[in-house]
């Protein structure tokens, strides 16, 4: 670690008046390459030092963010002052013992290390694959690579440096024909091993047919059907619908709230089990320690359809009086740490895809996102592709479809949980404002009854 | 600055250095209590170079070398897209009212008494609702230069009041919210207070609802969830020049509702949005996009201009890279029927105030399908409580395209909108069985 950095925040955090300070000090890398239609549209460097200091006093909190690192002990100062506007009641804090470690990537085939040059390579290769594709109007790439080194310290003697690589590329397909627009993508990333994206050829050759397919497809008609959710949709659906009602923040305030998500209470079918863990190796979520200094963990947010437990800071576990998980995140230095998800996933079962598609006798079949959204109770989530199940057999291709439900009704109708775990690593996750979080989440295919699909009449 | 731009002029033809400064003090107020105080600074320098005809570009958010900077975009040049642009000279920029003084001198007790009278009437009204608020000011100093000689610079203040509110009864939930901003203080909270607490007013019921084509209103708040996105995408000059938007052969054509005028204006007086001049030095200006149903103009900044043979309209905005076209203040003109007419013209129909999920669908053709997260069934022209479980689908183009009635009132969303009540005579409804 750098010893310089570490004395100014140890002096930094000496003698104040705070019942608990941190320090945090970032330091990052960013490469960006983006494409539109024939044209590379962008590349470009980012390179940030920054930092921030958050103070606890008597319940409330200060924080401080800043670019210019220099003069810490003033910037604590003006965190704990801030803390003591706030601050009106004992104060509530799990308890951690305190960690010093230095952590390090592992990756296979690292970004950081390749020329600019040999990176657009790949996506030039990517890119004419999708432009070459007749009725393709234009595509849209984007990919970055970063990588950050963060430097933690707190009032109790924790100070952890954490290094990390992160990578993302989205291949955008747009098809257009007689005024009509369509499109489809395919987002895939990876915690620092550029491998993840090669080879992608076939796929994106695949999209982009389809993407034409698209111009001609039926729009579905609105209303309730039986659904089949491929693992990329259903992990997105288990994030969304599920995973955010399970992040403790959102919780521990709100006594109704409370009351409706009492740990215990019965979600699902005895099939289904639902798990966070950041300590669930080498996916985009993974990491040793959250951004409170908390070691990792993996979580069972139900088990057997039982709410089993849900996602804590040390301040809502401290509040719940439940076990600490280790789920404080800040996507960076200008955010405090709030309560999020990591890698979330519905564990496979045993049902096989085919069995799945032979007992839905008029249902559709969705695969892939666009995005999804929650507000507690009500989500929604839309698919980039669907199809229409007749007879036990998928039929032919639909519009885009977006999906809608109640997540209490909805978890007790998936009535069957298939085999077939996949994890998505493509997405980003949004709240409060920090947007986007490295997450990755998965599923096998799951089926759904009764489930709400928006359309035309 | 000046080092940087010197030390890229020695290798690069043209070059322009970016830099943003800012400080703002957000106070967070979370279940209905004060919650967190911060203060964020931040500085960032960007450089924009063109070598051998292409661009470069380089961040550093904090301290940088200005050797490094340079040395980062010169790396990315040589990968870079043929700049068609010429930076922009020295020029007049119009006089724009973005800075009181007063902004930010509020103290953070006065911003946390703002806060909690706001919170004490919406309990007031609603004891068991839990309400997340924030009050934040701040200030923004904006500097550019450039090798052809521009070099300007502004300031402006703001301050944001928003507040969500939840209640929770049983399995059911309640979301109301709304929020205003300003280059002024907001120390009056009374309108805000006034427009959430309606929301809860008409939500003390939840009514069943049918699945069938129905008129819909859309309220300011439903026009921000629902409409703007894919419109705002539909006259990017980027997305125009690539082919993608519907519109692209649609200059001079009536597309929308006769009645339906849109525009893009940089310079309103004490809004957010407003700048006398844009991220690459362009004066800021209003700019017709559809003028009574007509598509008028597209939005540009100086590359997409130029690689589309026509000129910026002051509308490159930065957002962590290049700029790229960006709307500043999107202003719908308001029309003649008062929003009560409305309600009354009909006899089973929705009001929309939020609809969430709408931006997940297919935005480029417009076609849209979300939950609606805040809305109002209407029978025989009164409304007769919330809706719940029900999805709307639609197309933005067809919507725009017919519309029954447009407001008389106007209502500024977040800052970026200003748009009045909006009626659609016929829009999908899907409601869930029981």
């Amino acid at each position: 670690m750098e010893i310089e950095k570490i004395s100014a925040i140890t002096d930094a955090l000496k003698g104040h008046g705070a019942d608990y300070v941190e320090v945090r000090l970032e330091e990052s890398y960013v490469s960006r390459i983006l494409y539109r239609g024939q044209r590379v549209e962008e590349i470009g460097k980012t390179s940030s030092i920054g930092g921030n200091v958050r103070a606890l006093v008597k319940g409330g909190w200060g924080f401080v963010s800043f670019n210019d690192i220099t003069g810490l002990r003033d910037k604590v100062d003006l965190a704990i002052r801030q803390a003591k506007i706030v601050g009106n009641e004992d104060t509530k804090f799990s308890p951690v013992q305190p960690v010093t470690d230095t952590v390090i990537t592992e990756t296979k085939k690292d970004p950081i290390a390749m020329p600019l040059a040999s990176k657009k390579q790949l996506l030039d290769e990517y890119n004419d694959i999708i432009m070459s594709t007749p009725k393709i109007q234009t595509s849209n790439i984007g990919y970055h690579d970063s990588r950050k080194k963060i430097i933690f310290a707190n009032s109790e003697g924790a100070c952890i440096e954490q290094n990390k690589i992160d990578l993302g590329l989205r291949l955008t397909a747009i098809a257009i024909a007689d005024g009509e627009v369509q499109q489809l993508g395919l987002s895939l990333g990876s915690p620092g091993d550029f491998s993840a994206i090669e080879g992608l050829q076939q796929e994106t050759k695949e999209l982009a047919q389809r993407a034409v397919r698209l111009l001609s497809a039926p729009q579905a008609r609105g209303g309730e059907y039986t659904v089949l959710l491929d693992p990329v949709l259903a992990g997105v659906f288990t994030h969304e619908a599920f995973g955010h009602l399970s992040e403790a923040d959102h919780v521990y305030e709100n006594p109704q709230l409370r009351d409706l998500m009492a740990l215990g209470r019965k979600f699902g079918g005895k099939h289904l089990n639902i798990v966070d863990g950041a300590a669930v190796p080498g996916l985009r979520g993974s990491y040793k320690y959250d951004d409170e200094g908390v070691p990792a963990s993996k979580t069972y947010l139900i088990q057997e359809g039982i709410l089993e437990s849900r996602l804590h800071s040390r301040e809502t576990a401290a509040k719940m009086g439940e076990k600490i998980t280790g789920n404080a995140r800040a996507i960076n230095y200008r955010y405090p740490p709030i309560v999020r998800m990591t890698n979330t996933y519905i564990e496979p079962m045993s049902a096989s895809f085919e069995d799945m598609v032979s007992e839905i006798k008029e249902g559709i079949y969705v695969k892939d996102w666009y995005g999804g959204t929650t507000s507690m109770e009500m989500f929604t989530f839309s698919a980039a592709e669907a199809y229409m199940i007749r007879d036990g057999e998928i039929a032919e291709m639909l519009r885009p479809v977006t999906l809608s439900g109640n997540v209490f009704a909805t978890l007790h109708n998936i009535d069957a949980i298939g085999n077939d775990l996949g994890m998505n690593q493509g997405g980003g996750c949004g709240k409060g404002g920090q947007s986007s979080l490295p997450v990755s989440n998965g599923s096998p295919h799951i089926r759904i009854s009764k489930c709400l699909i928006g359309g035309g009449q | 600055m000046e080092e940087t731009l010197s030390r890229a002029l020695k290798v690069a033809e043209q070059a322009e250095v970016f830099r943003v400064s800012s400080k703002s003090t957000p106070v967070h107020f979370e279940a209905n209590r004060l919650k967190q105080v911060q203060t964020k600074e931040s500085t960032s320098t960007s450089l924009r170079l063109v070598k051998g005809g292409k661009i470069g570009f380089a961040q550093a958010n904090g301290f940088i070398e200005s050797e490094t900077l340079v040395s980062m975009a010169l790396e990315t040049c040589q990968f870079g897209t043929n700049a068609g642009f010429e930076l922009p000279g020295h020029r007049a920029y119009p006089h724009v009212d973005i800075l009181d003084t007063q902004t930010d001198k509020i103290a953070i007790d006065e911003m946390v008494d703002v806060g909690e009278k706001l919170i004490d009437s919406i309990t007031k009204h609603t004891p068991d609702v839990l309400c997340q608020a924030s009050v934040v000011k701040g200030i923004i100093s904006v500097d550019i230069i450039n090798s052809q000689g521009s070099q300007a610079s502004y300031t402006k203040s703001f301050f944001e009041l928003g507040l969500e509110g939840v209640v929770v009864k049983g399995d059911d939930m309640l979301f109301v919210g709304d929020s205003q901003s300003s280059c002024h203080p907001i120390l009056d909270f009374k309108s805000l207070a006034e427009e959430i607490i309606t929301q809860l007013e008409l939500a003390k019921k939840n009514v069943p609802i049918s699945t069938k084509l129905m008129p819909v209103i859309f309220t300011p708040l439903g026009v921000a969830s629902t409409l703007i996105t894919p419109i705002a995408a539909a006259f990017n000059g980027k997305i125009v020049l690539d082919g993608a938007s519907p519109l692209k052969d649609k200059l001079g054509k009536p597309v929308f509702d006769k009645n339906l005028s849109l525009w893009d204006d940089a310079i309103l007086s004490y809004q957010i949005a407003s700048y006398p001049f844009d991220d690459e030095g362009m004066p800021g200006q209003r700019t017709s996009l559809i003028d009574c149903g007509v598509v008028s103009h597209f939005f540009y900044d100086l590359q997409t201009a130029a690689l589309a043979n026509t000129r910026s309209t002051g509308n490159g905005g930065r957002h962590g890279g290049l700029p790229t076209p960006s709307t500043t203040s999107l202003v719908i003109g308001k029309g003649n029927v008062p929003y009560r007419d409305m309600v009354r013209d009909i006899k089973e129909g929705l009001v929309i105030y939020m609809l969430m999920g709408a931006e997940q669908g297919n935005i480029l053709n417009g076609d849209f399908s979300g939950n609606v997260l805040l809305g109002y069934k209407v029978e025989d022209g009164e409304i007769t409580g919330r809706v719940k479980n029900t999805m709307v689908s639609g197309n933005v183009y067809q919507i725009l395209n017919r519309l029954e009635a447009i407001g008389d009132d106007a209502k500024w969303i977040g800052g970026l909108l200003q748009t009045p009540y909006l009626y659609c005579p016929s829009l999908s409804v899907a409601a869930k069985a029981g």
